[in-house]
């Protein structure tokens, strides 16, 4: 549904996000981690064709951002760092100018404002300013608008910050109830933001990717399972299924990451990866250099899980 | 088109949940609404000296009230212009609604006319709750229609030309202030532009007094369509119109 590939943006000399490259499944939520001053917002924002790239390609729901970005805006909701909502206007005024501007029919208009309305629990404040509103409040709003025309790939950057633990739980599980018949792009700085709402993680760090993972592994890896890191020259099938009876593997490029059963593997590791002649470049411990991240992730809200 | 339309309504609608529409309002038909009645006490003092002193005819009412009103009135439009436009833009970069906007499908050209078209309709409407004076005039003499209606179109083509700047300015910068100050001097500029033409040299010199927005006035003021004038009006409109389309590319750019 959204295909990233080499993607980078630069902000006059300064690199904000350098050859990104991911995939994300119709159907998936994926979460998009990393520190503040990662790329996420800058990602998201040439992912919704409010910035173009400085270089790459971006495909969502089948057509290119950059050639036809309307096409591409029909299929997108797209939550902004900054929920961008109208403080003079109403709840009902405002979802009906975003209902209008993403062209939902006039017939089905006020259905779908009232649904959405329900839906992130906006309902009994729908007549209220939204500039006398609470945060969390004015983050549902957006987030309102988001859904009003019901896309099939939804992006949102950071859709919890600033809300008390219970709207959080809410949030969530209104994001785990998009599962399914949405594809959904969020992005946060903490891991069990992520972890509460998402199949799928890619970590950014500095604009790169430094990990790509399913939620499973990621968790044991940040709690220091058995995790290593295998870096060969040549991926081999049967090397790769050979060294499958060892742990669980996930590839990335020549990289291939094992959760071992027991420490006294690692030596079946090398041995396997040797005889099927993948010629071993690296084998480390996985969970050192994301620890460094994680501490990031987690030092300021690490109490919300 | 329909695009267009639905920006339009909203930043109309928006007009009116401020103070801000109200107070421009009110203050354009009080000043109008003062300068009318002045010229008509005074046009009528004057026809009554004439008629006691026998000289001939007096002025008329189209030189006497309406060319000096509708005269006056771009003069007073190019004070309120800056208010009506100045948050345009400027607003929905601060307040991030911006992001609401680009990422819409729709083209940033709908956008731009759809805020234009906001702005015009006030115009319009301040223009229409003038349409008490002639009604007056109409009532009570027998005035010309033709400049009247000549002075509408103009004075209407006229603030179209300073939305269109201050639409520019609005996209320019995050700050309102900024942007109406930007507004009502370079609007002063465009209108004074023509002061200058004596000194300049006579090819720069009819350059400028053919930039001169007030230049091109006259002739609406004389009940006289030209197209060139008319021209030069829509011209100037696209043109700012377009720069806030590159002023906007560019700011997503960045
Ligand atoms: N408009 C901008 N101009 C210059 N630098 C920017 C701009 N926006 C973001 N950056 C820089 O790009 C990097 C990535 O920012 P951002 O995408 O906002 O990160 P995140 O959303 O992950 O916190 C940061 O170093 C930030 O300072
Ligand atoms: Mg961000």
């Amino acid at each position: 549904m959204i295909t990233v590939t080499h993607l980078t943006k630069q902000y006059g000399p300064r690199t904000a996000v350098h050859d990104l490259n991911f995939e994300v499944k119709k159907g998936e939520i994926v979460g998009f981690l990393g520190p503040n001053g990662a790329g996420k917002s800058t990602t998201m924002k040439i992912l919704t064709g409010f910035m173009p790239a400085s270089e790459g390609k971006v495909m969502i729901a089948g057509h290119d951002v950059f050639h036809e970005p309307i096409k591409v805006k029909q299929s997108i909701g797209f939550l902004p760092e900054n929920p961008p909502v109208y403080p003079e206007m109403s709840v009902n005024q405002y979802l009906d100018f975003a209902a209008r501007l993403h062209q939902v029919p006039p017939k089905g208009q006020a259905a779908a404002i009232a649904n959405t309305l329900k839906r992130v629990g906006l309902w009994d404040v729908r007549h209220r300013l939204i500039q006398n509103l609470s945060k969390g409040y004015r983050q549902r709003v957006g987030l309102a608008q988001a859904l009003v025309h019901n896309p099939p790939v939804l992006i949102l950057d950071e859709p919890t910050v600033g809300l008390d633990p219970k709207q959080i739980i809410e949030i969530r599980e209104l994001i785990k109830s998009l599962r399914g018949d949405h594809t959904v792009l969020l992005s946060s700085h903490i891991l069990p933001e992520v972890t509460a709402t998402c199949d799928r993680v890619i970590v950014l760090n500095r604009g790169k990717i430094v990990a790509e993972d399913t939620i499973d592994h990621l968790t044991s890896r940040a709690q220091g399972g058995l995790i290593y890191a295998l870096t060969v020259r040549n991926v081999k099938a049967a090397g790769v299924e050979a060294l499958m009876q060892l742990g669980k593997i996930h590839t990335t490029g020549n990289r291939l990451t094992i959760e071992l059963k027991s420490e006294d593997a690692r030596e079946k590791v090398i041995e396997t990866a040797v005889k099927h002649d993948m010629g071993v470049l690296e084998f480390v411990a996985d969970k050192v250099s994301l620890e460094d991240i994680f501490l990031k992730l987690t030092t300021n809200e690490g109490s919300l899980a | 088109m329909k695009n267009i339309w639905s920006i339009a309504r909203r930043d109309f609608q928006s007009y009116f949940t401020s103070p801000i529409a109200y107070i421009v309002i009110a203050g354009f038909l009080a000043i109008m609404g003062w300068m009318f009645f002045w010229s008509l006490n005074h046009f009528n003092i004057q026809n009554m000296q004439y008629m006691q002193y026998g000289g001939g005819k007096g002025p008329s009412i189209t030189e006497a009230i309406i060319r000096p009103l509708y005269g006056n009135m771009n003069v007073v439009f190019l004070f309120l212009v800056p208010f009506i436009t100045m948050r345009l833009f400027a607003e929905e970069r601060r307040q991030h609604t911006i992001a609401l906007l680009l990422t819409a499908p729709i083209h940033l050209t709908e956008i731009i006319l759809g805020k234009f078209l906001a702005a015009f309709a006030l115009v319009l409407i301040m223009l229409l709750l003038t349409g008490f004076y002639p009604i007056m005039l109409f009532a009570t003499g027998n005035p010309e229609l033709g400049p009247i209606v000549a002075s509408y179109i103009g004075t209407l083509l006229l603030a179209g030309c300073c939305l269109s700047l201050g639409i520019l300015f609005s996209a320019m910068t995050e700050n309102q202030i900024v942007a109406g100050a930007l507004t009502f001097s370079s609007g002063l500029f465009f209108w004074l532009v023509s002061w200058a033409q004596q000194a300049a040299g006579s090819v720069f010199g009819e350059l400028l007094n053919y930039l001169s927005l007030t230049g091109h006035y006259n002739n609406f003021g004389q009940g006289l369509l030209h197209s060139s004038d008319i021209v030069f009006y829509l011209s100037f409109i696209g043109l700012g119109l377009f720069f806030t389309h590159r002023v906007l590319d560019s700011y997503r750019w960045r």
